[in-house]
């Protein structure tokens, strides 16, 4: 290998810098003076059901072109790297269904990575037939260990967890089944570990199945390039799951952090549940006789206790210890006198209001039915019972969980983000090491695609609904707005809809949703437009961005579903509708239509819209001449940018995949 | 690296760690923690006082050892912990799971 750069240093760097910052101010002055005057003096209240989401569109895009510039702000060129540590290494090679013969290619080529290392590969399907070709190369082979029966699996996210117990490197390369490494990959990233608090080394991720009109748009040279060398700027660039070193002692620190902070919550919500059981029970428990009545007694005394313990901040593993000790005791002198109220009861007690997450297979405390079962009318055995499960259930051990520790977050579909984030509010430095060091596969048609977008959108709102960079503890304010700028780019799909259906509303009903198309509209808008795109094509020199453009807009069905899907999962408990993103070309006959029918339908629609506008214009019923020409072009440029969909609907993958393999 | 003792009588045992616990070894101190139950003593010390380092990767072993311990009914606790170890302790929060005992004494009383 002689080089393994992307792009050269360039010359005169810090001119680039200065150059992108000017242009990032007069961005977003000129944004800003355009939606003022939008806001204050151009809204048409008569159309507001038009007016108003377009003017909070636009002011979506102009906060959006804000996080873009906070992001550029600090871009950061890393350069050659500092000279590798000496340090043990695991180099793990995730897989759940690829084919034996992918992941033995990058196993073999992890063998051959030149420094000291162990290779394992981890896989999640447990197949016999890849064990023994690991054996046969010499590859460590791991699977999940027996805690994991019955368990939640956490997807990718459990499986290197497992591994994580089962090896003891101070350092781990993570490699996905299809990602082959350079030979060069820990010479070139371990230096960064000189530094004691850098936990995260991550690499592009860079696709060899892809020619140069990549209509999928796979490749992604912006975020693999400016972004995260934006973000890295902020000590914020972001883990991406694969072609990443870790250091072990970060991740294990975060979760043991993780872990205390998931029992105080656990316990918490334990007792508030036996509190409630017991004060039902209580109602009943003088037909009991007086032993019932006094042992209820008891365990309402030891809840109470544990209640006031907790507050008063005991530790946790003594309240539940001293807790389980006082209701075993108080339900010693009770005798079952209604057996058949007990045997209901106790069956109720195995249904537990602690349900796993069908996706993330994550173990959830399900309120409702938390509410449900201490609302039930318990005898006042089942109740004593009922509590001890309870507690049981949710104790210091995490009964529930394959593995108390969970370094790799496990709160999201997406565990890369959800980890970086947790790596570091807890103070950790992350780096961006700008050089293509391995090589993979993206998915080679429109389904396979479309999946993994999903999953990556919906993953990224589950992170940003269940811990909020905005509010999570030790985030400085750069890391906050750095995560905070990639989720709030998954909610663009909304504004794609407003800005199709606008023109079209001129262009069909004369229905102005701006009070002028007209001189004062453009004196404003043009000069922010024409600066956003010359700050696009300075930031995005010598890269294609013009894919990644078209896709955060033409793919706004999918975008929404990840919004609506991801709300209903965190907030409703609702299913994701998850798929393990394919990494072979799915069979089938005809071009998939059907997966992009919103935008055919948008795309007819805005058509019609353009010749009807134009008949109208031609008879005198437009509004203005130059309104009908500003929504003519704004009609074009929606259909430019959604036309790649029928491109990527077509597109069969490159011919000769095999060859750029080699 | 760590050398590790194994003290039962009648109920509890002590384990006593010398040395560094860390990712290297801390597979060492779960299966004390198995020995210890599978002989029938559920109540286990863990006795840090020559115990100079800890890394994250031993606060896991603990953990693993307290939810061995926990479900088989028993419970573990730590005594006389250096202050390196408590630091740690302190920055992971654990210390809000687990008490650090002054001594093994302590540990093995109260309830």
């Amino acid at each position: 290998m002689t080089s393994h750069r992307l792009y050269g240093p360039r010359a005169g760097f810090w001119s680039r810098r200065t150059l992108i910052r000017v242009l990032i101010l007069v961005t977003l002055m000129s944004g800003v003076n355009y939606l003022a005057w939008r806001w204050l003096h151009s809204v048409n209240w008569s159309y507001w059901w038009i007016a108003v989401p377009l003017v909070l569109a636009e002011t979506y895009s102009l906060v959006d072109a804000f996080l873009f510039g906070a992001t550029m702000w600090r871009i950061r060129e890393r350069g050659e790297p500092p000279p590798p540590v000496d340090a043990t290494v695991d180099v793990f090679i995730t897989t759940y269904n690829e084919p034996i013969d992918l992941v033995m290619a990058t196993a073999r080529a992890a063998l051959a990575i030149e420094r000291p290392h162990r290779t394992w590969i981890l896989d999640d399907g447990a197949r016999e037939e890849l064990r023994q070709a690991a054996e046969a190369a010499g590859v460590g082979y791991l699977t999940r260990s027996e805690d994991w029966t019955d368990r939640p699996r956490h997807a990718k996210a459990g499986n290197l967890n497992n591994a994580l117990f089962a090896t003891d490197g101070e350092f781990m390369l993570i490699l996905d089944a299809d990602q082959v490494p350079d030979p060069a990959i820990l010479d070139r990233t371990l230096g960064y570990f000189g530094d004691p608090k850098v936990a995260l080394v991550q690499t592009p991720q860079w696709f060899v199945n892809v020619d140069d009109s990549d209509p999928l748009g796979s490749q992604a040279p912006l975020f693999y390039g400016p972004i995260q060398q934006g973000k890295d700027g902020w000590n914020a660039a972001f883990f991406c799951g694969s072609n990443a070193v870790l250091r072990r002692e970060a991740l294990m620190q975060i979760g043991v952090v993780g872990y205390v902070r998931g029992v105080e919550l656990a316990v918490r919500e334990a007792l508030d549940a036996a509190g409630k059981v017991v004060r039902e029970a209580r109602r009943t428990a003088a037909e009991h006789g007086p032993a019932v009545v006094r042992a209820l007694g008891e365990v309402e005394a030891a809840v109470g206790q544990a209640r006031a313990e907790l507050r008063l901040g005991e530790p946790l593993s003594e309240i539940t210890y001293r807790f389980q000790q006082r209701v075993d005791e108080a339900g010693r002198g009770v005798v079952a006198a209604d057996v058949e109220a007990l045997r209901a009861d106790l069956a109720a007690i195995d249904a537990l209001p602690i349900a796993s997450d069908q996706e993330l297979g994550a173990v959830v405390v399900d309120e409702v039915a938390l509410d449900r079962l201490a609302a039930r009318d318990w005898s006042p055995l089942g109740a004593l019972e009922s509590v001890k499960a309870l507690v049981r259930a949710v104790d210091v051990d995490l009964f529930s969980e394959a593995q108390p520790v969970m370094p790799m977050a496990t709160i999201s579909v997406t565990e890369d983000m959800a980890t970086a984030m947790r790596l570091h509010g807890a103070g950790w430095r992350t780096v961006y090491h700008h050089e293509v060091l391995a090589r993979g596969l993206a998915p080679e048609d429109l389904r396979s695609m479309l999946h993994q977008r999903l999953r990556w959108s919906q993953g990224t709102l589950q992170v940003m609904l269940k811990e909020n960079p905005l509010t999570q503890r030790g985030l400085s304010f750069g890391q906050r707005l750095m995560y905070f700028a990639t989720m709030w780019s998954y909610l663009s799909g909304f504004t794609a809809v407003v800005y199709i259906a606008a023109p079209v509303l001129y262009l069909l009903f004369g229905i102005r949703p701006v009070q002028t198309f007209g001189g004062d509209f453009l004196v404003r808008l043009l000069p922010y437009l024409i600066i956003t795109q010359v700050l696009f094509s300075v930031v995005g020199y010598g890269i294609k961005t013009w894919r990644g453009q078209q896709y955060s807009l033409a793919l706004f069905p999918l975008w929404i579903r990840a919004c609506t899907t991801a709300v209903g999962n965190v907030f409703f408990g609702r299913s994701l509708g998850f798929v393990v993103t394919p990494k072979e070309r799915q069979q089938g006959g005809g071009i998939p239509w059907q997966l992009i029918r919103p935008q055919l339908i948008a795309m007819g629609v805005l058509v019609a819209a353009a010749v009807i506008g134009l008949i109208r214009l031609w008879l005198g019923l437009a509004p203005t001449a130059q309104g009908t020409w500003v929504n003519l072009v704004w009609v074009v440029y929606d259909l430019v940018v959604l036309s790649v969909v029928i491109e990527a609907a077509r597109y069969r993958g490159p011919a000769n995949v095999e060859e750029q393999r080699e | 690296m760590i050398d590790l003792d194994l003290d039962m009588d009648a109920g509890a045992a002590v384990i006593r760690l010398r040395g560094r616990l860390t990712m290297v070894n801390a597979a060492a101190l779960r299966s004390a923690v198995t020995d210890a139950l599978a002989a029938g003593r559920t109540r286990i010390v863990v006795d840090l006082s020559d115990c100079e380092f800890m890394d994250s990767s031993g606060l896991g072993a603990v953990i693993g050892g307290l939810k061995t311990a926990r479900q088989a009914g028993g419970d573990l606790r730590i005594a006389s912990l250096s202050p390196q170890v408590s630091t740690v302790l302190q920055l992971t929060n654990l210390d809000r799971v687990l008490r650090p005992y002054d001594t093994v004494a302590g540990a093995l009383g109260g309830n």
